[in-house]
């Protein structure tokens, strides 16, 4: 049994740890508007890239000749997986869900005999990817220092996937990251980069005249949709982030605050009990006279 | 027809400007071009330059872009930039900072000449050549960039 101050002691500090969980809260809840401001501020180049790489990707795709970015280097050997997370915790699962959705790819790539290559963004899932995976790290890009996620941290990491394609260190790039839904809700994904998707339905668009040329056009757009996916996902992420930590903070908010109830209660019934036993004693010491 | 037609500036982050024309003079990469309502449907690249836009008062505005492309449709023009600024913001260390990241492409093609072949060399010599005539013509001094190491 706990004594009147220990107990005492716990209602404080738990109260501390509901001040702290609720300021990360609303901190978190602050920033998670500015990264949904920041992601649709972003949606119109998105859309036009995506809705112009469509039509010329339609094109091009059944035709030799095509960009290796968008044909592939004609193997399906050596994978590169992009995992990005967050420089930080304290967020629900939110780094974790990226890091198994990773983890079951890469195993099941693994079993099918071939060729896995780690780059991690984020220190999370470098942290908790490298016991089992450490010797796959080709790379790592630090976030710490980025204080508002901008194009340039796109272009930065998508120079050093470029660099290794060209290089011929993989065949296949996926980026995983997860898609903001809403604030209780985010979502895994992975997403195939290099070589290039053709969405489906997309159809060839003879509308357009092209200058320079076709190929020309679509060898100089592919590496900037590229940079254009990571950039959303990289948004996508920011935002996802901020929503599971407000989420995951309100959870811990609301824990503490059953902690105290309970505590409380807790406290008065020791205090109670020690009155009565206070009471006892003097009653029967009155009545031993 | 009508004698303006929509133009959107968006950069990868936000929408820059978003207003009817009369006309868009553009700096394509095969030169320059003007593009106005009814134009035939064009998707073009552009080298780093300046875009004017002749609004529907007559009145003209400036945009410093570093490339991109350009989607011209019969009554609109999407320019996607990678990076834009009103003439007005462009001062010397936004310029600075324009040209720094034109460096350091170049001195990338350069470094790995053997590697990225000749044509990325050659694009990249371009594409600095353009950065600092942009400066010149709006009046900056290109040498004051400083040549990141």
């Amino acid at each position: 049994m706990p004594s009147l101050k220990d107990l005492k002691n716990r209602i404080g500090s738990v109260k501390n740890t509901r001040k702290i969980t609720k300021a990360m809260q609303m901190v978190a809840a602050a920033k998670l508007r500015r990264a949904q401001e920041a992601a649709e501020a972003a949606r119109p180049y998105a859309d036009r890239m995506a809705a112009v790489m469509a039509g010329l990707t339609a094109n091009a795709a059944g035709q030799s000749g095509a960009p290796r970015l968008l044909a592939g280097t004609g193997e399906d050997k050596r994978h590169l997986l992009v995992v990005m997370t967050a420089e930080r915790g304290l967020a629900g699962g939110f780094n974790s869900s990226i890091v198994r959705l990773a983890r079951v790819h890469a195993e099941r790539l693994r079993a099918e005999g071939k060729q896995v290559a780690i780059l991690t963004v984020g220190k999370k899932g470098r942290e908790q990817l490298k016991r089992d995976y450490g010797s796959l790290f080709v790379h790592h890009v630090d976030l710490s220092e980025v204080k508002r996620m901008g194009y340039d941290t796109a272009r930065a990491i998508t120079d050093e996937v470029l660099a290794r394609f060209d290089g011929g260190d993989f065949d296949v790039a996926t980026i995983f990251y997860n898609r903001f839904e809403s604030v209780i809700s985010q979502i895994p994904t992975a997403r195939q980069i290099i070589p290039a998707e053709v969405p489906e339905g997309a159809t060839a668009n003879a509308l357009y005249d092209y200058e320079p040329g076709e190929d020309a056009l679509l060898a100089e757009l592919l590496p900037r949709s590229v940079a254009t996916q990571i950039f959303a996902a990289l948004l996508e992420n920011a935002a996802s982030e901020q929503g599971a930590r407000m989420s995951a903070m309100d959870n811990a908010t609301r824990n503490a605050g059953d902690m105290i109830d309970r505590l409380t209660t807790q406290y008065n019934r020791s205090r109670q009990a020690a009155i009565t036993t206070e009471l006892i004693e003097i009653i029967a010491g009155a009545e031993a006279l | 027809m009508a004698d303006t037609m929509q133009f959107d500036l968006v950069s990868p982050e936000r929408r820059l400007a978003s207003v009817p024309v009369r006309e868009v003079r553009l700096p394509g990469s095969d030169g320059d071009l003007t593009a106005m309502p009814g134009h035939a449907p064009t998707i073009v690249t552009l080298r780093p330059g300046m875009v004017i836009l002749v609004g529907a008062d007559g009145a003209t505005s400036e945009f410093a872009v570093t490339g991109g492309f350009a989607e011209i449709n019969q009554d609109s023009v999407s320019l996607l930039a990678e990076r834009g600024h009103p003439r007005e913001e462009l001062t010397q260390e936004v310029y600075n900072d324009m040209l720094r990241d034109a460096h350091r492409v170049h001195r990338n093609a350069t470094d790995r000449r053997e590697q990225v072949g000749e044509e990325i060399v050659t694009a990249a010599v371009k594409l600095l050549g353009d950065m600092q005539a942009l400066g010149t013509h709006i009046g900056l001094d290109p040498n004051q960039s400083t040549v990141p190491d």
